[in-house]
């Protein structure tokens, strides 16, 4: 009812503020790609009205921002304004996979000229810095730069349908010139890779320790979530309160969780001292992983459930009627089936238990997020972005990894 | 999965003994009167917590009052959501339309890519570009709530039947009325469920904004967790705790209310 004033309301005072045009749909003739126009319109923005890097007098200080004309070297800066007249004039060309060839190509070789920039950029800032304690920072337009450069390349990726194979192609391109560019010392000037050089060690070892709580995390719930799955896919009345249980669990916030641990699991170390020895604390490795595999407990269960209901009973009946044991019918017919929906359950877990460890590292259980909340702690930024970043890049990476999968077992089923 | 396929079908008007009956059976009531309770007397709770902690000095939070961090987490979590519903159901609702389909696909990219994004890892980086305090806090809130609400509002809208949408149209009903009263109600369940995920998510990272000087229930937790004190850590994750549970039990009526044929 609302709705219908509303709407009475909105019809009257709308054709006066918003006219509408006798041809809407297409916008102005020229433009024959909407989309890549209005990314190399944020791309120009970046490029003029914001700093292309910072540079500050050392690590705890803001940085003042460098425009990217003053930053790179001209020939850097000339490859940089072809990469977006190029887009530009792909932006007007007519449709065509030429057209969205010329278009991948150039935003994939922007990302990487972008990132090549900014390692200029920060070594000719030291050359002419006062001291060596001087940092720069990649700045906001670097940054809008990178994301109208990336998406480009997926608006590409995506008029062209591409397959997995081309997909998978693109990204270990700029995966591999990214290593490459880092390997060669020509990012090396950049705050974020001193960060990193600085603590290369320890850096390594947190990304061990993260990518194994939540390894550790996502194979305990397996083996708990999928037989629970099980269960509630036969007895649909237990399942129903029994997610119900576990859904309300997963609205408490991570830290709460975490923090709600800690009490029972020191006084059950304290109460055990079996459970001592083999490491369970109050604080630590313990109660982010028990409030890790408590969180991904849903989803794995959830899928299993649904992946097996998936199942069509005639398909269950003909496997009975060729004299398999139930046993044969869950691991040789039902599992098959409901394999892609169980993966996607593993994936959504797996991206998120990445996400929720990071927050662990306040309950002294270590992992990337260390390195975010001491930058937090110290004011230092980079230190905040190089925990932050390698925490996106690891949720992204596992990401595509189980897209790859899911796509394999779709193929193979 | 359709949401509520266990529920008793209630008579349409309960009698008012069952009525209240029904009100007391809630958990939803029970907890959201915890909640207040424990927001308001947390004070009282002290000699509880002193027996449960007898070698601490203080045991109960007092560097503000749990009202006055209740209050903060909640506005930050409403002016955050009441931003990003707004972008979410206008982004949304611009590429479903003709005029903005060509955005549709590479929006979507934009929605599943961003959510793969850790709200910890956004909430992290928007303090190099704002800074410290409250600030940071609402733009990543409103950035990361953003993402399911605008992922659901397109789902939502383009799962409207072309036959509800044609019917329309056969009615004579001009483009905005179609949407407003046929594709909007339609869609509102799995819109409301995109709010829902947003906002739980918000309270969850609003609690971390603490870290970065926002003032949240989140900040027992974390001067308990580096002071060693682990009876503030458990009064502000038992509130916070409810305070999530009672927000998604709210948003699991609302959601039951508008979806069609259900009350």
């Amino acid at each position: 009812m609302v709705s219908h004033v509303v709407s009475r309301v909105v019809r009257r005072v709308v054709p006066h503020v918003f006219p509408v045009p006798a041809m809407p749909a297409d916008g102005p003739a020229m433009i024959r790609n909407r989309v890549l126009a209005t990314l190399v319109a944020l791309g120009v923005v970046g490029a003029l009205a914001f700093g292309f890097v910072g540079f500050a007098p050392n690590r705890l200080l803001s940085g003042r921002p460098v425009a990217l004309w003053d930053a790179v070297s001209a020939p850097v800066l000339w490859v940089v304004a072809a990469a977006w007249l190029a887009l530009a004039a792909a932006s007007l060309a007519p449709p065509g996979r030429g057209r969205d060839r010329l278009a991948l190509v150039v935003g994939l070789g922007l990302v990487l000229a972008l990132l090549a920039g900014a390692g200029e950029a920060a070594t000719r800032l030291a050359a002419t810095a006062p001291s060596p304690s001087a940092r720069t920072s990649l700045g906001a337009g670097f940054w809008l730069m990178l994301f109208a450069a990336a998406l480009a390349a997926v608006d590409a990726l995506q008029r062209l349908a591409a397959g997995m194979a081309l997909r998978a192609l693109a990204i270990l391109l700029v995966g591999a010139g990214a290593l490459a560019l880092a390997a060669s010392g020509q990012l090396s000037e950049l705050s974020l890779a001193k960060e990193y050089a600085n603590r290369r060690e320890v850096f390594l070892a947190e990304l061990l320790r993260h990518v194994a709580l939540v390894a550790g995390a996502v194979l305990v719930a397996v083996a708990v979530g999928v037989p629970l799955g099980l269960a509630a896919q036969r007895r649909p009345r237990t399942g129903g309160i029994v997610f119900g249980a576990l859904n309300l669990l997963q609205t408490i916030p991570s830290i709460a969780l975490f923090g709600l641990l800690i009490g029972p699991l020191s006084w059950l170390a304290a109460a055990v001292p079996a459970l001592q020895d083999l490491g369970v604390r109050g604080i630590g490795a313990t109660p982010a992983l028990v409030a890790l595999v408590l969180y991904s407990l849903l989803p794995v269960a959830r899928n299993t459930q649904a992946g097996l209901a998936s199942v069509s009973p005639a398909v269950v009946e003909a496997a009975r009627g060729m004299g398999l044991t139930p046993g044969q019918i869950l691991l040789g017919v039902e599992v098959p089936i409901a394999l892609p929906v169980l993966i996607s359950g593993l994936r959504i877990v797996t991206v998120q238990a990445i996400g929720l460890a990071v927050v662990a590292a306040l309950i002294g259980a270590g992992g990337l997020g260390t390195f975010v909340f001491q930058g937090l702690g110290q004011n230092a930024v980079d230190l905040v972005l190089l925990g932050a970043l390698a925490t996106i890049l690891l949720a992204l990476a596992a990401d595509l990894g189980f897209q790859f999968l899911l796509g394999l077992t779709r193929r193979s089923a | 999965m359709p949401a509520g396929t266990t529920d008793r079908i209630l008579p349409t008007a309960p009698a008012e003994g069952q009525r209240r009956a029904a009100v007391l059976a809630s958990p939803l009531v029970w907890l959201a009167l915890a909640l207040v309770a424990l927001v308001l007397f947390m004070p009282a709770t002290e000699p509880l917590f002193r027996a449960l902690f007898p070698e601490l000095a203080r045991p109960v939070y007092t560097r503000a009052s749990f009202l006055a961090l209740a209050v903060s987490h909640i506005g930050l979590v409403a002016a955050s959501s009441l931003a990003a519903v707004v972008a979410g159901l206008a982004a949304g609702l611009f590429v479903t339309r003709r005029a903005g389909r060509e955005f549709l696909p590479i929006v979507q990219a934009i929605a599943a890519i961003g959510q793969t994004f850790p709200p910890v890892a956004v909430l992290a980086i928007s303090v190099p570009l704002i800074g410290y305090g409250a600030a940071p806090t609402l733009v990543a809130l409103t950035l990361y709530g953003v993402l399911p609400i605008l992922g659901n509002t397109i789902a939502g809208l383009e799962t409207v039947s072309p036959a509800a949408r044609e019917a329309a149209r056969g009615m004579g009903f001009p483009p905005l009325r179609r949407l407003l009263e046929v594709e909007l109600p339609l869609a509102a369940p799995v819109i409301m469920a995109g709010i829902r995920t947003s906002v739980i998510i918000n309270i969850g990272t609003a609690t971390v904004g603490s870290t970065v000087g926002a003032l949240s229930l989140g900040s027992p937790i974390i001067e308990g967790l580096s002071g060693n004190n682990t009876a503030y850590v458990v009064q502000g994750a038992v509130v916070v705790g409810l305070l999530a549970i009672v927000t998604d039990l709210l948003f699991e009526r609302l959601e039951r209310r508008l979806t069609p044929g259900r009350r």
